[in-house]
C-alpha cells in the first residue's frame, strides 16, 4: 500500500503534467478569443479610401452578408490572399469591403499624404486583384481598435443585420474557405 | 584628407540630429498635472500588448501598442479613471489585454493551486518526520546489528 503512494502520486502528477504540455504544444498563444462576434458593428463614420468625401457608416452593412477585410499594403500576407479574394468575389459573388488602415500614418502629425496611400493601394490592386465592393479608410485606425483588430490580415463576416457573426485572424485561402468561411456564409445567406 | 573628415563630421552631426528627433517624436504626449502623467505611466505598464504577447504596451513598438497608448492618453485627458480605461481595452481585447487575471471558475486554480501543494508538501513532510522517529527506526537499527554481526562471524571464520 505504501509502495503504490511512493510510485503512484510520481507517476499520476508525470501523466498529467505530459497531457498539459503536449496540449500546449497545439495551442497558439496568439489566438484570443474575440469579443467583437455576436456583436454589431461598431459605430464609425469613416471615407472611403479613394474618395475621402463619401463617408461610410455601420448602414453599409445592412441587408447583404459582407465580408470585411482589414489590410494595408505593408502587409505581405494581404497580398498573397488577394487573389483569391478576388476570385471568390468573383465566383462565389462575395461581397468583400476592405477596411484599409496605414501603417506609416501616424495621425498625431499626418506624416503622410492620402495620394500617397491612395497610389500605394492602387498599384498593389492592379497587381494582385480587387475585390473590393468599396474601401473604408480607418484613417485614425480607430475601428480597427473598436474591432479588437491586432494586426493584419484580419476578416469579419458580418450578417444582414449588421451584427458580427465570425472572426478569422490571418489570410482566407482554399482551405479556410472550404472548412470555415463557406458553412457560414450559408448559414448567414439563408438567415 | 582634411575635407573628408569634415564631410564625415557634417554627416555624423546630421544623424545625430535626425536621430535625435526621431527619438523624441516616439511618444509626444504632455499632461497638464503630474498625477495624469502618473496614471497613464501605470496604465501602459500594466496593460498586456496582444501582438506581442510577453510586453506591456509601454514597452513595445508594436503598431497596436502605439494606437493604445494613444487611446490611453485620449481617455486619461478625458479625465477617466483607471478602471475604466482597463474596462475599455478589455472590452475590446478580452481578459488578455490585462496583467491581473479575472477570478472566474477556471482561473480560481491559479491561486489554488500552488495553495495545495504547499499544504500539501508540509504536511507529507512532517508526517514522514514523525515516521521516521517512531519504530520503523529501532527496526531498522536491530537489521543493522545483526548484518554486522553476521559480517564479524564471517571474518571469524576466515
Amino acid at each position: 500500500m505504501k509502495k503504490i503512494g511512493i510510485f503512484g502520486i510520481p507517476i499520476v502528477v508525470f501523466f498529467g503534467l505530459s497531457i498539459f504540455l503536449f496540449k500546449g504544444l497545439f495551442s497558439d498563444p496568439r489566438q484570443l478569443d474575440s469579443l467583437t462576434v455576436d456583436r454589431p458593428i461598431p459605430s464609425f463614420q469613416l471615407p472611403d479610401l479613394f474618395d475621402v468625401e463619401k463617408i461610410y457608416s455601420p448602414e453599409v452593412f445592412e441587408d447583404q452578408v459582407t465580408l470585411l477585410n482589414v489590410w494595408g499594403v505593408w502587409c505581405v500576407t494581404c497580398a498573397v490572399e488577394l487573389p483569391y479574394l478576388t476570385k471568390l468575389a468573383d465566383e462565389e459573388g462575395l461581397r468583400v469591403v476592405g477596411l484599409y488602415y496605414d501603417q506609416d500614418l501616424d495621425p498625431d502629425f499626418g506624416t503622410k499624404k492620402v495620394e500617397d496611400v491612395q497610389a500605394e493601394a492602387t498599384t498593389m490592386l492592379a497587381r494582385f486583384g480587387n475585390p473590393y465592393a468599396f474601401q473604408i479608410f480607418d484613417v485614425r485606425r480607430e475601428l480597427s481598435l473598436d474591432l479588437g483588430v491586432t494586426g493584419a490580415p484580419e476578416h469579419f463576416l458580418i450578417d444582414k443585420n449588421g451584427i458580427v457573426r465570425w472572426h478569422h485572424v490571418g489570410d482566407i485561402n482554399e482551405r479556410v474557405w472550404r472548412q470555415l468561411l463557406k458553412p457560414q456564409l450559408t448559414l448567414l445567406r439563408d438567415e | 584628407m582634411m575635407k573628408v573628415r569634415n564631410v564625415v563630421c557634417c554627416f555624423l552631426f546630421l544623424f545625430c540630429l535626425v536621430a535625435s528627433t526621431v527619438f523624441a517624436a516616439q511618444d509626444n504626449y504632455t499632461f497638464a498635472d503630474e498625477q495624469s502623467r502618473k496614471q497613464f505611466l501605470t496604465l501602459t505598464e500594466t496593460l498586456r500588448c496582444p501582438k506581442c504577447q510577453n510586453q506591456n504596451i509601454a514597452d513595445s513598438d508594436a503598431m497596436i501598442a502605439h494606437d493604445m497608448r494613444r487611446k490611453v492618453y485620449q481617455l486619461v485627458q478625458e479625465g477617466k479613471s483607471n478602471q475604466y480605461v482597463i474596462d475599455y481595452m478589455k472590452s475590446r481585447y478580452g481578459d488578455f489585454v490585462y496583467y491581473q487575471p479575472p477570478l472566474t471558475p477556471l482561473t480560481v486554480l491559479l491561486w489554488v493551486v500552488p495553495v495545495f501543494f504547499v499544504v500539501f508538501g508540509s504536511v507529507s513532510f512532517i508526517v514522514l518526520q514523525l515516521r521516521r522517529k517512531t519504530p520503523a527506526n529501532s527496526k531498522q537499527t536491530s537489521e543493522h546489528d545483526e548484518a554486522l554481526e553476521k559480517a564479524n562471524t564471517l571474518l571469524k571464520e576466515d
